[in-house]
């Protein structure tokens, strides 16, 4: 390098080979406030730094400060796209540790709501994943189908993003009498929709040549990043914990769990779009089950958390979410923590990532469905 | 076109003021369509993306199907601020937009809307097209290279490695016609498709000029050089107004020449029966513009690499065997 070169090197911390990228945190494809700086060379990713935190609200710490019932709003708003399943593992955490048992229908309101919530979930990230590959169509294919499963939730509980639904003990309404047959309608209408999903993007070879063989993730990486969700079960790992720890009545239902075999972008996508099939199946099993009868346990007027601590998970639609609180005696949480599964999968990014062209960053960063809700709390 | 220099000799006027004034008269008139066109083909894109996508489109603005939005945001596009970003180069920054434009504009003088609707029936037409056509690049890079963003370079640099990739194919493509017809004038390639169109013996042809057309228009599939989710517009990220309208006005123009020429080359230019000839012109160059919009919304795009094989490994081949064996049709023919 000749002076000049040098001068600008140390300046700008670039050579006149690569270059920094600022990617985000405005940016169409990082799907939020994701800041990530590339260095490129070229157009090749040589290194990926993550920068988290433009939307950090100080969950936990608000959480401290409430009493138990007053933090299933905020939970609303940690996985912005999967709500009801937010509430379900806060409030399941807090019936673990009072040692409550949630009425019967209850539970089958809760898996009805949280699979729908699952395929709606699925379904903005399959609409997203297309925008990022440059497919818009798919994207407002994708958004009539949770247009109508927003509806079925409005129908439920009068809200459409944050429901704030699920209560401790049970729910704090019951289902409309409408809910079930139009629900099954729903289903009726699309299950049909999913090969239509196909012929737009699995059976497309541009799609295909695109998304396979990227970014693959092997089962020992993926476990030692403590990756999980379909981005985990992409790399070929059985691991689900509606069967593995299993929550609710998760047992009853019969399902299977798709997993992928080299955990690239393709697996990875596969696995989702075979869930929402799976969702489909349970969602009909606990509609034929329903039972009738009360739908919240008797609760006491002031929850009073014994003394102790307690960690529960469940398998929302982007991994296992984790909640963990210590009490210590007083009616809020002494120490409130979220262990949210995109902020984990994120972590992954730089080793998968790099050495791929940018396009195909893209790609890989849509494969790990981050929500920025969840990853900055 | 004689008789107007008759009338203009008559009264006094000498041969290069009325030869001016012609031009001039020509011009604007080409300058007109163009405008009423681009703004055409705008509304009815949106139109098409939203019935593919379960949607209705612009429905409000002038009543009928919001036939008026195009006018309405070309009117709110042409009353933004202008915005030069300040570590621009203010010069090159200007004159960018103007010269893709300039260039998609410039091919309009060689097509054939009609029996003499022709603004200059040039005897090399085709390759005046190829030329000319190859300017847009030129205007990008400035427009990628002065706007001193690193998004703008990228899509710049991409948009000249495809536009070179593309255009052998897309001459190569071409050759098949002219050697069939032997001559390059616009008007002659038409008059010689008077019994067949030339989409039945160089079907290959023509699917390769279509291919390598959607790319030279920087369309999806191959929308590479402004792929949004990548690169948020490529080489027009720090473009905004009027700037901005003049390169979507460019992109919609190059759309509609590379129809045109496809209109003339394969599926025999004005030809057709019972409605006038221009009518049949503008039906079949909105039948291609119509396949190539449909294209766009329904495949995902390409990866850099992936669209560079596809140019050098099997659409130059393809287009080097087409002419091969067109030329030894044409030797067996005559002997």
């Amino acid at each position: 390098m000749n002076t000049h070169e040098t001068e600008i090197a140390e300046r700008t911390r670039e050579t006149m080979e690569e270059m920094y990228v600022n990617m985000g945190p405005q940016h169409p494809s990082t799907h939020g406030v994701l800041r990530l700086m590339l260095k490129l060379d070229g157009e090749v990713v040589t290194e990926i730094i993550p920068y988290v935190g433009y939307l950090h609200r100080c969950h936990e710490k608000i959480g401290e400060n409430r009493i138990l019932t007053q933090i299933i709003p905020y939970t609303d708003r940690l996985d912005y796209l999967a709500s009801m399943y937010n509430n379900w593992g806060f409030v399941l955490t807090v019936e673990r540790h009072l040692g409550i048992t949630v009425p019967e229908r209850a539970e089958y309101m809760r898996v009805i709501l949280g699979e729908l919530q699952r395929i709606a979930s699925h379904l903005i990230w399959l609409g997203t994943f297309g925008l990022d590959l440059g497919n818009f169509t798919i994207f407002l294919y994708c958004f009539r189908e949770r247009e109508m499963i927003l509806d079925l939730f409005e129908s439920v509980c009068g809200q459409r993003l944050n429901y704030a639904f699920y209560r401790i003990g049970g729910m704090p309404l019951d289902l409309p009498d409408s809910f079930v047959s139009n629900c099954k309608a729903f289903l009726e209408w699309f299950k049909p929709r999913l090969p239509e999903y196909d012929a737009l993007m699995s059976d497309n070879i541009i799609f295909q040549k695109r998304v396979q063989g990227l970014g693959i993730l092997d089962p020992k990486t993926a476990i030692n990043y403590a990756i999980s969700g379909p981005v985990l079960r992409g790399s070929g790992i059985k691991w689900d914990l509606r069967r593995n720890d299993p929550y609710s009545i998760y047992d009853r239902f019969e399902f299977d769990i798709p997993v992928g075999t080299s955990g690239d972008v393709w697996d990875r996508y596969m696995v989702r779009r075979i869930e929402m099939e799976e969702s489909v199946k349970i969602v009909e099993q606990a509609l034929q089950g329903l039972p009738s009868g009360d739908i919240i346990a008797k609760m006491p007027k002031k929850l009073k958390p014994p003394v102790g601590d307690i960690y529960t998970r469940v398998e929302t639609p982007r991994g296992e979410l984790g909640f963990y609180m210590v009490f210590d005696g007083s009616e809020k949480p002494y120490r409130y923590k979220v262990r949210s599964p995109t902020f984990v999968n994120l972590s992954v990014l730089p080793v998968i990532g790099t050495g791929y062209l940018v396009a195909d960053l893209v790609a890989i960063l849509g494969s790990i469905d981050i929500v920025l809700g969840e990853v900055d709390r | 076109m004689e008789n107007v220099y008759d009338i203009l000799s008559e009264w006094g006027l000498p041969l290069t003021v009325s030869q001016l004034i012609v031009m001039l008269a020509v011009a604007t008139a080409i300058l007109i369509f163009t405008a009423v066109s681009v703004m055409f083909m705008v509304w009815w894109e949106r139109k098409i993306s939203a019935h593919i996508q379960v949607r209705f489109g612009p429905m409000r603005v002038g009543g009928w199907h919001g036939w008026a939005q195009s006018i309405a945001d070309g009117l709110k596009l042409l009353l933004k601020e202008d915005i030069i970003p300040a570590g621009a180069d203010r010069l090159v920054f200007a004159l960018a937009p103007m010269v893709v434009f300039a260039a998609s504009l410039a091919a309009f003088v060689i097509i054939p809307f009609g029996p003499g609707l022709i603004a200059g029936d040039l005897n090399i037409g085709v390759l005046f097209y190829i030329s000319i056509s190859s300017l847009t690049v030129v205007g990008i890079i400035m427009a990628g290279w002065s706007s001193n963003n690193k998004y703008s370079v990228l899509g710049a640099i991409r948009s000249a490695a495809q536009a070179v990739s593309y255009e052998v194919p897309l001459v190569l493509s071409v050759i098949g016609v002219i050697m069939t017809v032997g001559s390059m004038s616009m008007t002659r390639i038409v008059e010689a498709q008077e019994g067949m169109w030339f989409v039945v013996p160089q079907l290959l042809g023509f699917l390769i000029y279509l291919t390598a057309a959607i790319a030279e228009c920087n369309r999806t599939p191959f929308d590479i050089p402004e792929a949004e989710s990548e690169l948020v517009a490529g080489f027009h990220v720090e473009y905004s107004g009027m700037r901005f309208a003049i390169f979507f006005l460019a992109e919609y123009a190059n759309m509609f020449v590379v129809s045109a020429i496809a209109t003339t080359l394969f599926l025999g230019g004005w030809h057709g029966p019972l409605l006038p000839g221009w009518l049949w012109f503008l039906l079949k160059t909105y039948f291609i513009i119509f396949v190539m919009m449909w294209l766009r919304w329904t495949l995902a795009r390409l990866r850099v690499d992936q669209l560079m094989n596809l140019g050098w490994k099997f659409l130059l081949p393809l287009a080097l065997l087409n002419m091969g064996v067109t030329g030894l049709i044409l030797v067996l023919k005559d002997s």
